[in-house]
């Protein structure tokens, strides 16, 4: 476990933290602070949300793919008991922006009604608005649109293939490094393989919701954001009203997984209902809707090219990838960078290719691009061991990256060695025959064993906080931080105690509100480490204020002390040279005749170390399989991960994290599959009886272990971020599983038992 | 066609004039009577969400038509602790960290409930993982959730054993004629 007690390294803080010691909240495995909220119904989230004289609005999803609306019967659904409005293309109120444009690089486009295109199934063509739901959802059963459908573009054959500079946010679609092809002549062992993955939904339990609500030219928003502060500006933006015209209250959020970063369509009709109608309308997303315009994980199709001399290290690694997008927006999986940073080989080459279909824009989904791309690595990387005749983790240990392939750079800390080490000796890897279909159980199944390495980019944000030490020696902190269920509430708060130096249960940690400071994104596993730099180095400058009343008041005992020669300890200030000397928060600000003294921080990457390190969090994971002979019938018998990723806050929550991950892995291997029709375009399976995610049953072992790992210079607290990586080596894990049990190469996500049957 | 509901809902009398038959009863509880700790997540008997007791039987409350619900008794997630004490299931979905985001766990914790009520798991967790899937989680908190409900199970088991011991020893004296 990583060493909590490890103080800051005060000069890579952006205020002084001289006073303050992460460890004696941060680091403890509490319970969640919103558990009781949770377990009791308590916990508010936005669909929960009634105000006084609120409507009910129901959106109409197109259900063709590609074409026009020629009609809908507007007449028919107003004449139904109860609906207030419709809103087409006809009469929707205008917006200040075009949703089609792109006004920055993040954003995305988006259907708002702005004409009478469809350009993918479940895409919003109409919105009803009643005062009961029951009433709204008939209305929208009776708009009945008719259609000019055009033929669907679905698969290559119909879609256009499109060469592209930027493969996911902004990131360069192409990396070469060597001489690949000479890499590949020049390899006594040589493996190509093509992996696909299909489209995924988030889906989220809590489906899409909101209650809009405007007063004047205030828009006041119930939703779950995964950005509330900056989700302001881009709502602003459509309607032409300062952000802080603007309010979103997240207090909870029902998982997001990357679909609740940005705006949607939906969600611009329900403000915009809202105008419309001049009451509170509330929206929320039917579980169909959850799949089209609320952004997915692009499909793919990966080839991989690896080479390896005759001891097993590669001499060329190559990755490319045909990532699916929209017709009318950019956003590509950036599958095969997943590849730069994970193993050492001379000659690399990373490229991705565009494809369009008629399908909503895919965008961020837990690990974007790393859960597609290492899937196919960690596969290939299986196959190329076996090609050797080498044991996966000696033929990856073979090719362990002791500096970052891509850049050449010194990780800032990778103790990934460590976690093979852990994780294999508690999976019990060694022993393991190389050959397949070796290993039965009792009952006479085809048991496999199979392991890949995971990986994480840690980036950062930016986030600012506010800490507040009262007259009675409490705190607050303020910012307008996530809870996803990754447990911000709890984590940050921690990180929040041991900035002002008090205990958890002095502080009262304020959150979930765009009013707050900025607390950047829930996203891209930095939001700890972001909004955790930021609310540390708020307390951190709260108490370097206080101390500064202290040690130049003659009635203190801290007088004459220098500001650096104090320290802050359960709300207490005490001498570095004479710990005995010490005086409470409430004290000095009493004799000052204060009630408050507030202090002030941001959370950011330090350039200077972001040009100098590689940043990533590592693992590996073993997965044992066991497959029926005769039916082919899979079932995942065992997952052990470990993961290093710099300091842990709170062990307890990191883990669940951490085997939410890997359970995510598994329905990446075996479950996760949207199927379209390719007449329609339609998803067929656009709910949770055909869009399979793991169940409980599906879950009997698993174990993610956390392996000690202290880095300097990823932030001055040495958080990393553990929300993604999880998924990353789990589904190459049991991919090579199932051919260690079955001697079947799997290479299509998810697996099929037909596929094993051959 | 307008109808009036009489429901009982966690020991409280409800009466709900509906406008219109077509409601569930997951609707009247969330949107009528304002009891929104019951989350619906599709809406379609998939997911386990909105997961309540109809008396005493769990059930997906977006499944049951509210007017065929008249005269029911129903217990949500906010009727089932009283006087700010947790019950066991609760306490051990905090203790076992049985969620992340939470929005499934109200339902996830009535199943629980349900489950343990219906009496066939004995504490084993291969009969609770597959009592327990009606109940989607897609933060993946089904390893907190399995130990969560063990844990429960063997509270509740020793509670009742401590009741059933108390019981004896009560009639025990009560036969030997010395007070209680
Ligand atoms: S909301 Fe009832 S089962 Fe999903
Ligand atoms: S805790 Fe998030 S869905 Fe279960």
């Amino acid at each position: 476990m990583t060493d909590m007690i490890e103080p800051v390294s005060p000069d890579t803080l952006a205020n002084g933290s001289a006073h303050v010691r992460l460890g004696s909240n941060a680091g403890q495995p509490l319970t969640r602070a919103d558990g009781r909220l949770k377990v009791t119904g308590r916990a508010t989230f936005a669909a929960d949300n009634r105000p006084d004289g609120m409507l009910y609005a129901v959106y109409v999803s197109a259900t063709i793919a590609r074409g026009r609306v020629t009609h809908l019967d507007v007449d028919a659904a107003k004449a139904h008991p109860g609906v207030v409005e419709v809103m087409t293309p006809a009469n929707r109120p205008p917006l200040a922006r075009d949703p089609d444009a792109k006004p920055h690089p993040f954003a995305l486009k988006v259907d708002a009604l702005q004409n009478d295109r469809v350009r993918y199934a479940g895409q919003p063509i109409a919105l009803v608005i009643a005062e009961t739901l029951e009433a709204a959802a008939e209305g929208a059963v009776l708009l009945a649109p008719a259609y000019a459908a055009e033929p669907a573009r679905m698969d290559e054959a119909t879609g256009e293939i499109f060469a592209t500079e930027i493969a996911g946010f902004g990131n360069p679609a192409l990396f070469e490094k060597g001489d690949v092809e000479a890499g590949l002549a020049a390899a006594a062992r040589r493996v190509e393989a093509r992996y696909t993955t299909p489209a995924q939904y988030h889906n989220a339990m809590e489906p899409h919701a909101i209650v809009a609500a405007w007063e004047g030219d205030r828009l006041i928003l119930d939703m779950p954001t995964q950005a509330p502060a900056l989700s302001t500006a881009e709502f602003a933006s459509f309607f032409g009203i300062p952000p802080q015209n603007v309010l979103v209250r997240s207090p909870f959020i029902g998982g997001g997984f990357g679909s609740k970063a940005f705006a949607t369509g939906p969600y611009l009709l329900a403000m915009l209902a809202a105008r419309m109608v001049g009451r509170p309308v509330k929206m929320v997303h039917r579980r169909d809707q959850q799949f089209g315009p609320v952004g997915h994980r692009g499909a793919t199709r990966q080839t991989l090219r690896l080479g390896a001399a005759a001891d097993g290290r590669l001499t060329a690694l190559d990755h490319t990838a045909l990532s699916t997008t929209s017709s009318f927006d950019d956003f590509l999986e950036p599958a095969a960078n997943a590849s730069h940073n994970m193993y050492a080989s001379p000659a690399m080459r990373m490229a991705h290719q565009g494809l369009r279909n008629d399908v909503g824009t895919p965008g961020a989904m837990r690990a974007p691009g790393e859960a597609t791309g290492s899937a196919a690595l960690e596969c290939a990387m299986d196959e190329a061991a076996e090609a050797c005749g080498m044991d996966p983790l000696a033929f990856r240990l073979a090719n362990y990256a002791e500096t970052d392939p891509q850049t050449g750079r010194p990780f800032s800390s990778k103790a990934l060695r460590e976690c093979y080490t852990a994780a294999a000796e508690r999976f019990g890897w060694s022993g393991r025959p190389l050959a397949p279909r070796q290993m039965r159980d009792d009952e006479g199944r085809l048991v496999g064993w199979g392991m890949g390495s995971a990986l994480f980019p840690c980036p950062m944000f930016e986030a600012e906080a506010r800490a507040t030490i009262h007259a009675d020696g409490t705190g607050t902190v303020e910012i307008s931080a996530s809870e996803m269920g990754q447990g911000a509430l709890t984590a940050l708060a921690q990180i929040a105690a041991d900035g002002l130096g008090i205990d958890g249960d002095r502080l009262d940690f304020r959150s979930g509100d765009s009013s707050l400071p900025n607390g950047g994104i829930a996203g891209g596993s930095g939001h700890t480490a972001t909004a955790g730099s930021a609310i540390f180095t708020a307390g951190a400058d709260a108490v370097r204020r206080l101390a500064e009343i202290a040690v130049a008041d003659e009635a203190s005992p801290l007088f004459g002390a220098s500001n650096s020669g104090v320290e802050a300890r359960g709300g207490r200030l005490h001498r570095v040279d004479d710990p005995s000397r010490s005086e409470t928060y409430a004290a000095i600000l009493s004799r000052a005749g204060l009630s408050s003294v507030t202090g002030e921080g941001k959370g950011a990457r330090d350039p200077a170390a972001a040009e100098s390190r590689a940043m990533f969090s590592h693992g590996a994971v073993f997965a044992e399989v066991t497959v029926d002979p005769d039916l082919a019938q899979i079932r995942v018998t065992r997952l052990v991960g470990a993961f290093a990723a710099g300091r842990i806050v709170n062990p307890r929550l990191a883990t669940s994290q951490l085997t939410g991950g890997m359970i995510w892995g598994i329905g990446f291997a075996l479950h996760e599959e949207t199927v379209y029709d390719p007449r329609t375009g339609r998803p067929m399976n656009a709910d949770f009886a055909g869009y399979h995610v793991p169940v409980n049953a599906d879950v009997p072992s698993v174990e993610a272990l956390l392996v000690e790992e202290t880095d300097r210079h990823v932030n001055a607290l040495g958080i990393k971020g553990v929300g993604e990586i999880g998924i990353t080596g789990t589904v190459g894990a049991i991919a090579n599983a199932l051919w260690h049990a079955t001697g079947v190469r799997v290479r299509d996500f998810p697996v099929k038992m037909e596929t094993l049957l051959g | 066609m307008p109808l009036t509901l009489h429901l009982t809902v966690n020991g409280e009398a409800h009466r709900v004039d509906l406008t219109d038959p077509r409601p569930t009863l997951l609707d009247v509880l969330r949107e009528r009577i304002g009891l929104t700790g019951t989350k619906k997540g599709c809406d379609r008997g998939q997911c386990g969400a909105c997961t309540v007791l109809l008396d005493g039987q769990r059930v997906n409350s977006c499944l049951v038509l509210a007017a065929s619900a008249d005269g029911a008794e129903v217990t949500t997630i906010e009727g089932l602790s009283a006087d700010g004490a947790l019950h066991p299931v609760q306490a051990a979905f905090i203790e076992n960290d049985a969620f992340q985001c939470g929005f499934c766990t109200p339902g996830q914790v009535m199943s629980a409930v349900g489950l343990l009520a219906e009496g066939e798991t004995g504490g084993d967790p291969e009969r609770i993982r597959e009592g327990m899937s009606g109940n989607l989680c897609r933060c993946a908190a089904y390893p907190g959730i399995t130990a969560a409900v063990m844990d429960a199970f063997a509270r509740m088991e020793a509670a009742e054993g401590e009741r059933a011991d108390d019981r004896a020893r009560t009639e025990d004296r009560a036969r030997q004629g010395e007070p209680a």
